[in-house]
């Protein structure tokens, strides 16, 4: 199964690229742009086909690699 | 004193270091990051660089390859550990100093000399700079920008775990000589037993008068007190 993980600067930490992206797309006329935050998404393929097992598993590569939770939130979605 | 430069694939500044460790004639060896493993040392040194080409955050691949593990031991027994530039990301990532390392506030590469306050001289890596606490040193680096929650940083202001501060000429800390953006202006910090130190400038470049300063010396020489 595939499952896909998205990870993400919290909230109250200053995600400068984010600023860039969302200044330049209100320079480029789109006015109803309120915010952008940029982020990281990873695509894991597992040999597993128990969806349970499968998210447990991609929550503790989130934990334990892909993100660093003092800055960032991870979001697992299953495929 | 003997001393362990750990290289990781894309480290650059481990020959540096080592240079400047025998030059205060202090005995090193240089360490593979695969290697599982550490020879005898007093000191760990984790050199500047690129380690893993930055994929994923800085340090993050390096805080989890073999040496590592040996590395933490070291530091459970109350080895010195110094941690330099990308080495400093990489003690953030390991988990052996709190806190993290943001992109530069201005989102630049910054490669320049700075100046900085030596703000805690009681520790092994800064015994030297007690008769000089205004010194200058390079910094080459993309996430420098120091952060961690208002706890954290009281925590590290009250128990005098940082060692040094960007300040200007004078030695006041500015928002002005704060070149990436740093929480109260922090470039090193240290852990609460003040075995570790984590610092982004480059003490390993200024260790020559030819290299246009020697701040850098103070380092090194002091562990041979």
């Amino acid at each position: 199964m595939k499952i896909s993980a998205i990870v993400t600067l919290k909230e109250n930490v200053l995600d400068p690229q984010g600023k860039v992206v969302s200044l330049t797309l209100k320079d480029m006329g789109y006015k109803n742009v309120v915010n952008v935050r940029q982020g990281k998404f990873f695509e894991i393929e597992l040999n597993e086909t128990d969806e349970v097992k499968g998210k447990k598993i991609v929550e503790n590569i989130c934990k334990n690699l892909l993100t660093n939770l003092v800055i960032e939130n991870y979001t697992i979605h299953l495929k | 004193m003997k001393s362990s430069v750990i290289v990781f694939p894309g480290s650059n500044c481990d020959r540096d270091v080592a240079v400047a460790l025998q030059k205060f004639k202090i005995k090193n060896q240089m360490v593979w990051h695969n290697d599982s493993s550490l020879p005898k040392s007093d000191l760990v040194v984790l050199p500047g660089g690129f380690s893993y080409g930055d994929y994923l955050r800085t340090g993050c691949i390096a805080s989890k390859s073999k040496i590592i593990k040996e590395v933490i031991k070291h530091a459970e027994n109350g080895g010195l550990i110094l941690g330099i530039c990308n080495g400093f990301q990489i003690l953030i990532e390991s988990g052996l100093l709190p806190g993290v390392l943001l992109r530069n506030k201005k989102l630049k590469f910054l490669s320049k000399n700075i100046f900085l306050k030596v703000i805690d001289v009681k520790n092994k890596f800064c015994v030297n700079y007690k008769n000089k606490n205004i010194i200058e040193l390079p910094i080459a680096h993309n996430e420098g920008n120091y952060f961690a929650s208002n706890e954290l940083i009281k925590d590290l202001e009250d128990q005098n775990l940082i060692a040094f501060k960007y300040c200007d000429y004078k030695g006041n800390t500015t928002e002005n000589s704060n070149p990436n953006g740093s929480i109260n202006n922090i470039a090193g910090i240290l852990n609460k037993n003040k075995n570790i130190l984590g610092m982004m400038p480059h003490p390993e470049r200024l260790i020559d008068p030819m290299l246009s300063g020697t701040d850098g010396s103070l380092m090194f020489e002091g562990f041979l007190k």
